[in-house]
């Protein structure tokens, strides 16, 4: 019973996330495990975020990598041609991403299934355009550096040292989600989820809801993708593309829709996997997309509902017997 | 009026491919609900495999009818082993299920052939035909009158025969359908067939003049898509209208503001289209009330 009381807790992910980051390093032989680790948080830090939009308000976006290229670029162009400081023009990237998300998201969210599909995904291509075509600012289809993160004095580089930022933001943007899902926020957007017409009819403003859990995922989108041009010191327009998107999506629904801790599964799964696959070099390509269609027509649910299922029924039975 | 013209025939001409593509995203998704990102890989197997069986010495009529078949096996196995099994799932599953099949189907190709740009010869030579100070490539010729027979085959197919009558019937309503008798998954999988077949034929005829290579799918799924939508998802006639009306688009802009964001085009007018009418030009109503 206590067994499942744990499991129920709103706080479980969050706990089993802290002691994975406070843990995993006891097992890193390599400074390069630090590296693939610290992409992971970086990716489960934005699909945390589309989860919000795509699990808890059941709306999808196919363009969100639009919004990670704007943190991204936010972090490249702010210190280099305006003088901003990086952390600085991290906070003015996520602002513009919410800003944007804000002013496009009204029309776009007006529509459903796969014209909002289409809608979303014409928003992130068009954001990867203007970042290929506008070299002046972004250097191109070559991408352009990045200047290091210094916080109060302190020369953030390094794989460990990127290991514990991106650790401890995703831990600050997990519990945030988590703390969102009990908010009156979270109640309507799982109601508007289930039905649309019912949510509406006791009371709950459909449209503004969508409409913040859309702001939401794009500031997270943006955020993770500034961490990670800080940590690469190098950002290129692919980034923003339509690939990207499609990655993030996955990641969101191979590891559970609506699961907080399924959205960091599918992140480690997303990011891992083609690191695995270069042993195959150029078969790459070939073993990324048949795992992606295997995943999704086995594991329909998402990984971690579906293990969460069978763990369920297992504590269950043993309570019965 | 020269240049207009010039303009004009280019417009057409790429837009004729967006219409062949957009037509088969609209089949496959009357009759299975599915919306096909692996659209564009038919296309760019039915310019790689010509290349490469012309390259082995078959004769380019008979290298065509082979990438169109090998196009459609490739439809066949899709619908049989991605699609079928994941029958019931949601709308986001299936998509990311095609955009798999089409990272699979890139991967293969890369693979099996290289990642080289590669073309063909033009079919009725490359000397220009002159028109109103205009000049025009045979080659476009061959992609418009291959679209238009593409559509008429495609009409007179649905309008018909019984067959035809019911993947329109499939199209309508499914449960229905299969009331009535017919065998809904034979209609899916012909759909797909057909699909990639549309699809190939494309492919073989642009290739003279733009190239293909083994990533050449993704654009023109994307922009295919976006003609789709654009005509109304779900109907044929938009279908062919919202591709040659975004080829027009693309070429006119590209010829008389800038050809930087070419690219763009498609999308900033699916946009402002969803915007302004979200069902597209001759779709059904899908917008809700806010």
């Amino acid at each position: 019973m206590q067994m499942r009381a744990v499991l129920a807790s709103r706080f479980f992910s969050l706990f089993v996330l802290a002691a994975m980051i406070g843990l995993l390093p006891l097992a890193f032989p390599s400074g390069y495990y630090f590296r693939v680790a610290a992409l992971v948080w970086i990716s489960a830090l934005a699909a945390i975020g589309l989860n919000i939009l795509m699990g808890q308000a059941g709306q999808v976006s196919l363009g969100h990598a639009g919004f990670f290229g704007i943190g991204a670029y936010a972090v490249a162009i702010g210190p280099a041609h305006l003088g901003v400081p990086p952390w600085a023009a991290l906070v003015l990237g996520a602002a513009l991403s919410g800003i944007l998300a804000l002013v496009i998201g009204k029309p776009v969210l007006r529509l459903r299934g796969h014209y909002l599909a289409i809608a979303t995904l014409g928003l992130g291509v068009l954001v990867a355009i203007v970042l290929t075509n506008e070299s002046r600012w972004t250097g191109g289809p070559d991408g352009m550096p990045v200047q290091r993160l210094v916080l109060f004095g302190w020369r953030v580089a390094g794989a460990e040292t990127w290991y514990w930022v991106s650790g401890a933001v995703l831990l600050l943007g997990t519990w945030l989600a988590l703390n969102l899902t009990d908010t009156p926020t979270g109640r309507a957007l799982r109601a508007l989820h289930d039905s649309e017409v019912a949510a509406r009819v006791v009371g709950i403003d459909v449209a503004a809801y969508k409409l913040r859990a859309f702001v939401i995922a794009a500031v997270y989108a943006s955020v993770a993708g500034s961490l990670l041009a800080l940590m690469n010191s190098f950002i290129t327009p692919d980034q923003a593309g339509f690939l990207h998107s499609v990655e993030l999506v996955t990641m969101v629904v191979v590891g559970g829709l609506g699961s907080v801790l399924g959205a960091i599964v599918g992140a480690a799964v997303l990011v891992t996997l083609p690191q695995l696959l270069t042993v195959f070099r150029e078969y790459e390509h070939l073993v990324l997309g048949l795992l992606i269609m295997l995943f999704m027509i086995f594991l329909r649910e998402g990984i971690v509902p579906s293990l969460r299922a069978i763990f369920a029924a297992r504590l269950r039975t043993r309570a019965a017997g | 009026m020269a240049e207009f013209l010039q303009f004009l025939f280019s417009g057409l001409t790429v837009g004729a491919v967006y219409a062949m593509v957009a037509l088969g995203f609209t089949l496959i998704y009357n009759a299975s609900d599915v919306v096909n990102f692996a659209q564009g890989e038919f296309v760019m197997i039915g310019g790689m495999v010509t290349v490469f069986a012309a390259a082995a010495g078959l004769p380019l009529p008979l290298a065509a009818v082979l990438a169109v078949l090998i196009a459609v096996a490739v439809g066949l196995l899709l619908h049989a082993l991605a699609i079928e099994p994941a029958r019931g799932a949601s709308a986001v599953t299936l998509i990311i299920i095609t955009i798999g099949a089409s990272i699979f189907l890139r991967g293969v190709a890369q693979v099996l052939f290289d990642r080289q740009a590669h073309g063909l010869p033009a079919f009725s030579g490359d000397a220009p035909i002159r028109f109103m100070g205009a000049a025009v490539l045979p080659q476009s010729l061959w992609v418009l009158g291959g679209a238009v027979a593409t559509f008429l085959l495609l009409y007179l197919f649905l309008d018909r025969t019984l067959l035809g009558k019911a993947v329109l019937a499939t199209a309508a309503n499914r449960l229905a359908a299969r009331l009535v008798g017919i065998n809904t998954r034979t209609v899916m999988a012909l759909a797909f067939g057909a699909s990639a077949a549309i699809g190939a034929v494309a492919g073989i005829l642009i290739t003279p003049i733009t190239l293909t290579s083994y990533d050449a799918g993704t654009l023109l799924a994307l922009k295919g898509f976006a003609a789709a939508m654009l005509g109304g998802m779900g109907s044929p006639f938009g279908a062919v209208l919202g591709g040659l009306l975004l080829g027009l688009f693309e070429s006119f802009s590209a010829g008389y503001v800038s050809s930087t964001y070419k690219d763009a085009v498609a999308f900033v007018t699916i946009l402002l289209v969803l915007f302004a009418m979200p069902s597209g030009l001759l779709g059904r109503r899908a917008v809700e009330r806010v």
